[in-house]
């Protein structure tokens, strides 16, 4: 499985021309059938995503800018927001790496159970979740076969992370690595550029779209993440990220103190998914 | 990208394993049973007497009047359940941790009169516990034993769980049963409040999280803590001097068909009592014995007395009670929960 | 290519990345199946064909086999009217579908609840009076799961036909050949395998929903109920029950499975 065209369809395709791109001049005009298909389309999407969305919204503005900083900085959503965000960017940073890496050895090396790996690093995306966070409990628990006990501390948090964002940047790298041509690598290197140089200068600024783009889908999934955090998390406080605080809130039925901690969780999906529209359009216009 | 579209046994064999694999979870969820035509009683209940209720369910189904009825239940924290119900969630038997959670439903969803019974609407009773390590290492033997620094605490969070509620007014009414005045538990509740690392949404929760490893103290209903050793989880408990009467109300719902009503004059019964009293609940109706519990201190004595028992009445009633101390602005344990942060 | 990179740092990499995914992935895994298998066969049994862990199972079928279909139907429509039709507001659109794939389940369970809530919500309180009930029923579940595995089909298919191209179509057009046919003998096996790919995704995704569908549930369980497997798991492993380890063991399975099959339709991709 891998995640390419979902992830970034642009960067995920191959070096052939795409042809009939989004806006391009061969595109009919809709007729009845396709405009109610449209219609349907549209209002289905309102429905089912856009109205919700906005009720989130609209349910933590309205106490005002005072109610929403209030809700805000209450001292479990500020501290769960900041065990979020902290964990977040950590994890994306070392996930980024890591990830090329993989895909680097998964594309440019061979070796028995290449295959096996395949299928582990896709574990992750296909999970679900509270099945992540009991398998992790299992590990790194107080029932851990290695003697490893990280219940209840924001190390253990951030495994979950690292978890469940390990396959975004392993597979929007990979296509691109796939693609890419090592003329110019061959080229460096007969000129006397060292393997480190090479990377940097000739193979880092074509697969860089690949690694942000991975990077901005695990840092959006670790930000919202839920069911693999719960159970290590071991009802900590310190040790509670927001998606967990927001679902407390629901439980009191303070949807407004809620909807705060959700709203700020949607800005940054949003946010996510601008950059890698931004990134597509770039890269399509660049191939 | 282009896809290949070899129509080779390998396409073939994926659409088989698909369709492999969606209907062995379809199958595995199709049992023989139809629906049935009796009565089906939702029950919405807090978290923690789920075996209380799987039991008593069962039993009840092999009463002529229980024949055929099927059950669904929810369980969760006391409060948030009170708040689903009132929001919506189909109920038709309700039974909660604490009074306060029932009324709340008064008279929209439940009867006004619920609690003219001679129970008062009751159907169990506990107590307030101390949960240790098995073997007690912290060699913990009451209440201000709870303060000292580097004692872990586990208890759930008064937001949402009834036990949370019971366990705050026990660790602050055993001041004032010692003799103590009001600054001096309010002082006392301060310190135990520092010592909490975790405030779980649900009595349940909490039991779990303190099982998993979290806290070396968990303060909890005394029929959570049989029911954990029952199910075998090392842990012993304490009935500290000082304590609070905990009393479970339960009732049926303006739209419960019979079979609920049934259902809650047998849990009610001897033998529902006597049910009740297997999983670790103190009965409410007298002469109500039961010969042997497993999971108790000690099995043939399982509900001993509490050497100073704080009753709910004696502090002025729920309502009361909530106001003075669990006010979201005003209450005298919001603001000491507020200033530990 | 292999031979690119000199033995030494070849094998360092590679040792870093496999031991990486090993740690990571491999390790918590093995030691789950350990442990079940452990367990023994009776366990297992009995932990997933109780009466509880037949209906969350029959339940998650139920409502993960309708948001595929769900989101089959929507994901074609939309990849035929994105790469074949202009319109206003089509990039918009386009970037509208991918929200689901980055949002919190916990937000799309709140978003549902107060929309569609039987007493607050802005449809869900007129919706209740006249007798539907979405949230703490299966219909508020169904969308949650649809919600979440949105854009999975749409995303396979759009390149697809995008590549295709429109000569064909057009050909067809100018023949006479009606919308319908020109989608029944041009579009659909130019998608075919794209579609069971994103078919399969969404099937993996919506078994796998935990967050969003446990906010809208009430978590029933029983007959009536709204616990699907996932949400057995997470119950059964609050109330000290046995048998979250077997029925984990199960969804794992199928994890691989779709796996496996996802891997089997796409072939496997040039090597350089």
């Amino acid at each position: 499985m891998t995640l390419s065209a979902v992830v970034a369809p642009a960067t995920s395709d191959g070096p052939a021309p795409r042809r009939g791109t989004i806006g391009g001049s061969s595109s009919a005009r809709l007729g009845a059938a396709s405009g109610i298909t449209l219609g349907t389309a549209v209002l289905w999407l309102s429905l089912l995503v856009l109205l919700p969305l906005a009720a989130v919204i609209a349910k933590s503005t309205a106490g005002g800018w005072t109610g929403f900083w209030h809700a805000l900085t209450a001292p479990g959503a500020a501290q769960a927001l900041r065990l979020t965000i902290l964990s977040a960017l950590a994890v994306t940073a070392i996930n980024a790496v890591m990830g090329t890496l993989i895909a680097w050895v998964l594309v440019r090396d061979d070796f028995p159970g290449r295959r096996l790996v395949e299928v582990l690093i896709d574990i992750p995306f296909a999970l679900p979740t509270i099945v992540a966070g009991l398998v992790l409990l299992a590990l790194y628990g107080p029932t851990s076969p290695i003697g490893v006990n990280l219940l209840g501390t924001q190390r253990a948090v951030a495994f979950a992370l690292l978890f469940v964002t390990l396959p975004f940047v392993v597979r929007t790298v990979q296509p691109v690595l796939i693609a890419l041509d090592t003329e110019a690598e061959q080229a460096a290197a007969s000129l006397g550029a060292g393997r480190l140089a090479t990377f940097r200068r000739v193979v880092l600024p074509v697969i860089l779209p690949a690694v942000v783009s991975g990077a901005a889908l695990a840092f959006a999934r670790a930000m919202g993440e839920y069911g693999s955090v719960l159970l290590i998390s071991g009802g900590v406080n310190h040790a509670r990220v927001s998606s967990m605080y927001a679902f407390q809130q629901i439980q009191n039925a303070d949807y407004a103190g809620a909807s705060a901690t959700a709203t700020v969780l949607l800005v940054v999906s949003l946010l996510v998914i601008v950059t890698l529209d931004v990134i597509q359009r770039r890269a399509a216009r660049r191939g | 990208m282009t896809m290949n579209l070899m129509r080779t046994r390998r396409g073939r064999t994926a659409a088989a394993l698909t369709l492999a694999s969606v209907a062995a979870i379809g199958v595995s969820g199709c049992s023989a049973g139809g629906s049935s035509n009796k009565a089906k009683v939702n029950i919405v209940a807090y978290s923690v007497p789920k075996a209380a209720y799987d039991a008593l369910e069962a039993a009840f189904q092999k009463t002529s009047q229980g024949k055929g009825v099927t059950f669904s239940e929810s369980f969760g924290p006391s409060g948030t359940q009170s708040k689903a119900v009132a929001s919506g969630q189909p109920a038709d038997y309700v039974g909660f941790s604490l009074q306060s959670d029932l009324t709340k439903l008064v008279p929209k969803f439940v009867a006004t009169g619920w609690d003219a019974t001679p129970t008062k609407g009751m159907v169990s009773d506990s107590v307030v516990v101390i949960v240790v390590r098995k073997g007690n290492p912290l060699h913990i033997t009451g209440w201000d034993d709870l303060i000292k620094p580097g004692v872990k605490i586990v208890t759930p969070d008064p937001a949402s769980s009834g036990s949370a509620k019971w366990n705050i007014l026990a660790a602050y009414t055993h001041v004032i049963a010692d003799g103590g005045t009001d600054p001096q538990a309010q002082a006392y509740l301060k310190a135990f409040f520092k010592n909490v690392v975790s405030k779980p949404s649900s009595g349940a929760n909490a039991t779990t999280t303190f099982t998993q490893g979290t806290g070396d103290v968990l303060i909890s209903y005394e029929d959570e803590a049989i029911s954990a050793r029952q199910k075998g989880a090392a842990l012993d408990y304490l009935i500290p001097r000082e304590s609070i009467l905990i009393e479970n109300p339960a009732a049926v719902t303006l739209t419960a068909p019979q079979a609920a009503k049934d259902f809650l004059a047998f849990a009610l019964s001897a033998d529902g009592q006597q049910i009740f009293a297997s999983k670790g609940f103190r009965p409410v109706v007298p002469g109500v014995s039961p010969s042997v519990v497993e999971g108790a201190n000690d099995p043939a004595n399982p509900f001993p007395s509490v050497a100073k028992l704080t009753t709910i009445e004696q502090l002025g009633g729920w309502s009361a009670v909530n106001k003075t101390y669990f006010d979201p602005t005003a209450g005298v344990v919001t603001k000491i929960e507020n200033s530990v942060g | 290519m292999a031979s690119r990179l000199a033995a030494a740092p070849r094998l360092g990499l590679r040792a870093v990345a496999l031991g990486y995914v090993a740690l990571l992935v491999l390790l918590p895994l093995a030691v789950v199946v350990w442990r079940t298998v452990r367990q023994g066969g009776s366990a297992f049994w009995a932990a997933i064909s109780s009466a509880q862990a037949e209906q969350a199972f029959r339940l998650t079928a139920i409502v993960a086999g309708s948001a595929v279909v769900l989101n089959t139907i929507f994901g074609v429509a939309v990849a035929i009217l994105l790469t074949r039709y202009s319109f206003p507001g089509k990039r918009v659109f386009s970037v509208l579908i991918d929200i689901p794939i980055s949002i919190s389940p916990i937000v799309v369970g709140l978003a549902l609840v107060l929309v569609y809530g039987p007493y607050d919500g802005w449809f869900g309180a007129s919706l209740h009076s006249a007798g539907i009930d979405i949230i703490y029923a299966v219909p508020g579940m169904v969308l949650a799961t649809t919600f979440v595995s949105l854009p999975l089909v749409v995303r396979e298919i759009v390149p697809v036909i995008e590549d295709e191209g429109f000569e064909q179509e057009q050909a067809a057009r100018v023949l006479g050949a009606g919308a319908a046919q020109r989608f029944r003998r041009i579009t659909l096996p130019t998608i075919k395998y794209a579609l069971a790919y994103g078919v399969v995704l969404s099937i993996a995704r919506s078994i796998g929903e935990f967050g969003a569908v446990k906010v809208v549930s009430g978590d029933i369980s029983g007959s009536g109920q709204t616990q699907t497997a996932t949400l057995l798991v997470d119950a059964r492993v609050e109330q000290l029950e046995p048998g979250a380890y077997q029925v984990s063991l199960v969804l794992i399975a199928v994890a691989v499975v779709a796996i496996v099959v996802v891997s089997m339709i796409r072939p496997k991709e040039e090597r350089a």
